[in-house]
């Protein structure tokens, strides 16, 4: 009993009882408790049908032990699609899985009605199909894991460029609102992102405002202290605004040495002393 | 034997780093400047690193040396032009070149000198 004869076995049900199958399937998927949308129900619908003849044709040519080969590539591909579909629907992995386990259930009694004279085929056939679903159903799983893991990995990109915009508040004066906690990897970004605007706008003074940063600790503050001093290799003076009474407080109770950077409580009085730097002067009109 | 060419403008001398360092070439730079400051009489040097785009920490070195060695001649040292990258690796290096005055580029770098020098 060759696995090359179990695989025949499969490709003959599948062309013999297509349609029954499918609708054994798809009535399988429904008690599931999967939750379709007629739309869904649809999409689901077509992909079942699609991955039955596929799954029918990869079983004329190949072995059904691994899955890997070249024959079972369109298979793959198409359970990668679903799953990944899937995973961006933010469906559950064992949705995904019962996707392809389902199957069984659909095919096994047209499998066991077919071969009932001969026992030992269909226990043969049997374990060769249940091992190659199995395969197919891990695969699914790992797809649908792999993109959500970079779905995740993107969010995490987008995030970090999100949250941290350089902006130019006058000529030669950058300012740069800091929000949410400063880890290393973040720091990294917000270095070279200012260090950036600094080339293009050629701006002398930048203001980092942390306003937005719920906690200074030393390494928030020796991140800062690092911007700080790159920004002034290329020529900038950095003044830090935006500190909290209790962000004060934490700074001097740590002993963090802040005293060669110019400080100020609020942003309004960094922009203030950063105009005067840079040589603008400010007049009020009493009129109004 | 390759070498940093040195200009001079009125009392400033100008550096411009257009090759990539290595440590004898920096060597023979520092002996030229300083001999160039007493001979020129130079009351400013900049130095231009706009085209270095790689530093180790010897060249970080180098660098605060060379002005710290001006600062004795009496000529104080503007750093212009430095890379994004170059800051960060020097930062990450520890090295903050404390003391050396830093600008964005040689128009600012040549304001800022004479600046310094009318006070």
């Amino acid at each position: 009993m060759s696995t090359n004869n179990d695989a025949a076995q499969l490709a003959t049900l599948i062309q013999k009882f297509n349609e029954p199958i499918l609708q054994s399937w798809f009535e399988q998927l429904k008690a599931k408790a999967m939750t379709f949308d007629s739309g869904a129900g649809e999409a689901t619908r077509k992909h079942c049908g699609q991955l039955l003849s596929l799954l029918g044709s990869a079983a004329q040519r190949g072995q059904l032990d691994n899955i890997e080969g070249r024959e079972w590539d369109e298979v793959r591909q198409l359970l990668a699609e679903v799953s990944q579909n899937r995973a961006r629907q933010g469906a559950t992995p064992s949705e995904t899985a019962i996707f392809v386990f389902s199957l069984k259930q659909a095919l096994f009694p047209f499998l066991r009605s077919e071969l009932e004279k001969q026992p030992e085929a269909l226990a043969s056939a049997t374990w060769a199909i249940t091992g190659l679903l199995e395969q197919l159903g891990l695969y699914t799983v790992q797809v649908f894991q792999e993109s959500r893991d970079r779905i995740i990995a993107r969010q995490q990109q987008e995030l970090l460029e999100l949250s941290t915009p350089v902006v130019k508040l006058w000529q030669n004066i950058l300012a740069l609102p800091l929000i949410g906690t400063l880890d290393s990897a973040r720091t990294q970004v917000v270095m070279e992102n200012l260090l950036q605007k600094i080339i293009e706008t050629g701006a002398a003074i930048a203001i980092i405002d942390i306003t937005g940063v719920p906690t200074v600790d030393t390494l928030v503050a020796q991140h800062l202290l690092k911007t700080i001093a790159a920004a002034r290799l290329m020529g900038a003076d950095c003044i830090i605004s935006g500190i909290r009474p209790q962000i004060a407080q934490t700074i001097v109770h740590l002993g963090v040495n802040l005293e060669d950077v110019i400080t100020k409580a609020t942003l309004a009085d960094a922009f203030l002393i950063a105009l005067e730097r840079t040589g603008a002067k400010i007049t009020l009109d009493n009129k109004g | 034997m390759e070498r940093i060419p040195i200009l001079r403008m009125g009392k400033l001398l100008l550096v411009t780093i257009q090759v990539d360092m290595h440590d004898r070439l920096a060597m023979t730079l520092q002996d030229d400047l300083t001999d160039r400051i007493v001979k020129d009489e130079a009351k400013g040097v900049l130095i231009d690193i706009s085209a270095l785009d790689l530093v180790d920490s010897f060249i970080g070195r180098m660098i605060s040396n060379t002005a710290a060695m001006a600062r004795v001649l009496d000529a104080s040292t503007v750093v212009v032009g430095m890379q994004p990258a170059v800051a960060i690796t020097l930062v990450e290096l520890g090295l903050t070149l404390t003391g050396v005055k830093t600008a964005l580029n040689v128009e600012k770098g040549v304001a800022l000198l004479e600046k310094s020098m009318r006070r």
